[in-house]
């Protein structure tokens, strides 16, 4: 009888273990795979059942702060614009912190710094010009951001015609240009053959 | 004598004046006097402070009248007094902080985090949602990539980099998050954009998510600082801190990354006749805080003190140098080292009174050894720019023990 008793409690013993070792395996395996059998009150080792919190996000939400705009023109509204426009909204917008004609002249230093120069890498201004890889970047950043004071009071055709007269102004593009979501992707940046990405990975090279 | 009249200062011998002595303090380090004076208060400093009791006690605490650490602001960041802290975390009110629009006010009841692109559900999360989810602490850095400033001998380590400061953040792993989203197959990389008037946006690699990224809301136990992003903030331990965007609202998931003017435009930088972006990691760094201009030192026992870190794990070891860089000693680290993160280290040294220089430099859990200022330009060139600058810092010591910055030639 005792002698049951004991071969009982070391079945259930052993059930235990291998019913213990089947939920383990039903936890995401990369959380099982590197670490030892832990508590299974551990919050953070439940995460393959979604909690629920939080809601999904409507159409319109998500079009209300999708402003994004990628290399590829993903992200690009419609509307166009072009360079004797951008010029004009330049001069009444965006002058007074970038310069005339958006270049550093005089000896006190622009307050948003200078947007135009030569297309040379070796300039000591960093300007669109010369530095930046992506014309996407421009529409994305002036709508966004864009006057320092009054940001994202642009309109889509605003941005348009700025991107074209900064392109413009800095001999990238020629003054009949005419901006919009189709063409402004395909514009290559002077600097875009400079970038490279960052390929070190620790490890002893000073590089 | 009742305590009313006990406690009003007294002109006379021996009883100095709070204003007294802490202009006399300011005078001495030479720090603005206006900001010290905003603290004073009515009380006398009394001569015995056993004979009379204090104020009782009150709803928030300050720093004693006599410490002054504070920032130092320019018109778009402001620097953490490294030299005034005598371990790894930074009050939260001496975090450093670069802002490229202001810091926004935002109701934490109405702030919501959408999060979209690749995913299997795009959802909206409050703070009250993301409060809910299993929460994690983390202590670590988070270092502005443009940190480094050089040029003259009177410069204090607030100066030459204070944009990196380190607290204990609370808040959601981020893979808890998108655990519960769903990312979608082919997704690698994700925007964060922040909802201050800049609308920041940078593009982080996916991996980090399942490593180790955090949005947080707490930092030193309390509610982020609303210069730290609060009601939320992106946490990427050991990554540039432009990245870890502040008053985070959106995340979109992507195949490519975006090229963000603050990734393309600003924090890449000449190396040799290339451009290099994507330098998400900060290189390990080191630098004395203990002693360093504008103290002065006397003959004998010196503990050196300062503070090594690296975006790329834990700090394996720190060495010191006494004599310009000549021979290297092993440095005692303050246990726990805790991987990206400031961590504490000390030298004890017996100064004999000669001058010299006295240098650390820092290797991290991957070998890498903090460079010289002329090993980074060997290796990137002339025009070095200021992003991820990260040179051995030397204080020079004269024999009437005054210390100063070692300013080397570095053309930006």
């Amino acid at each position: 009888m005792q002698e049951s008793i004991r071969q009982m409690k070391k079945r259930s013993l052993f059930i235990f273990c291998f019913l213990r070792v089947l939920i383990l395996l039903s936890v995401d395996d990369a959380f099982v795979a590197a670490q030892k059998p832990q508590s299974l009150t551990d919050s953070l080792k439940k995460p393959v059942v979604k909690f629920g919190f939080g809601r999904l996000a409507t159409g319109a939400e998500i079009a209300a702060w999708d402003i994004d705009i990628r290399p590829d023109g993903k992200g690009l509204p419609a509307g166009q614009g072009d360079v004797k426009k951008g010029k004009l909204i330049f001069v009444a917008k965006c002058a007074v912190c970038h310069g005339i004609n958006g270049r550093q002249t005089g000896a006190e230093k622009l307050i948003g710094g200078a947007l135009v120069s030569d297309t040379l890498a070796t300039s000591r201004t960093k300007t669109i010009g010369n530095y930046w890889p992506y014309a996407t970047t421009l529409f994305d950043y002036i709508r966004r951001a864009m006057p320092y004071n009054l940001p994202g009071s642009l309109t889509n055709n605003e941005v348009y015609s700025l991107s074209a007269y900064l392109l413009n102004a800095n001999k990238i593009v020629g003054a009949d240009v005419v901006f919009d979501a189709n063409n402004l992707p395909k514009v290559v940046m002077p600097a875009k053959k400079l970038f490279i990405m960052d390929d070190r990975r620790g490890g002893a090279e000073i590089k | 004598m009742n305590k009313e009249t006990k406690f009003t200062t007294e002109k006379r011998p021996g009883n100095i004046s709070r204003r007294t002595l802490l202009g006399g303090m300011l005078a001495a380090v030479a720090l603005p006097v206006e900001e010290l004076f905003a603290l004073e208060t009515d009380l006398a400093i009394p001569d015995d402070p056993t004979k009379a009791p204090g104020p009782g006690p009150s709803p928030l605490g300050k720093r004693s009248g006599f410490e002054n650490p504070v920032r130092k602001p320019s018109d778009i960041s402001s620097r953490t007094p490294l030299q005034d802290l005598h371990s790894t975390i930074t009050p939260a009110d001496l975090h450093f902080e670069r802002h490229h629009a202001g810091i926004p006010t935002i109701d934490p009841g109405k702030h919501e985090l959408l999060i979209h692109g690749l995913v299997e559900q795009p959802m909206k999360f409050t703070l009250a949602d993301l409060k809910r989810f299993p929460a994690v602490t983390r202590t670590c850095f988070i270092e502005c990539a443009g940190n480094f400033r050089t040029g003259k001998a009177e410069m204090t380590p607030q100066d030459i980099l204070g944009l990196t400061s380190q607290s204990e953040w609370t808040g959601v792993l981020l893979s808890t998050i998108f655990n519960e989203v769903g990312i979608k197959a082919g997704a690698k990389w994700f925007l964060a954009e922040g909802s201050d008037a800049a609308v920041m946006t940078r593009t982080i690699p996916l991996a980090k998510a399942w490593d180790d990224a955090m949005i947080v809301y707490a930092q030193n136990g309390e509610a982020i600082r609303p210069e730290q992003g609060y009601p939320i903030r992106l946490l990427l331990p050991g990554f540039e801190g432009n990245m870890n965007i502040k008053w985070l609202r959106r995340i979109e998931l992507s195949e490519e990354p975006y090229m963000t003017r603050e990734e393309t435009s600003k924090y890449t930088y000449p190396v040799k006749d290339k451009i290099r972006m994507f330098s998400f990691e900060m290189d390990a760094r080191s630098i004395i805080t203990y002693p360093c201009y504008p103290q002065r030192i006397t003959k004998g026992y010196i503990e050196i003190r300062g503070l090594a870190w690296s975006g790329r794990g834990k700090v394996s070891q720190v060495e010191v140098s006494t004599d310009a860089g000549k021979t290297w000693e092993i440095t005692k680290l303050q246990e726990p080292v805790l991987s990206k993160a400031h961590t504490y280290f000390r030298y004890l040294w017996n100064w004999d009174g000669t001058q010299t220089e006295i240098l650390s430099r820092v290797t991290d859990e991957t070998g890498y050894l903090q460079p010289t200022l002329k090993q980074l330009i060997e290796a990137r060139g002339q025009n070095i720019g200021g992003y991820h600058m990260n040179p051995v810092t030397a204080w020079q010591i004269r024999e009437d023990g005054s210390v100063f910055f070692k300013p080397e030639n570095y053309t930006k």
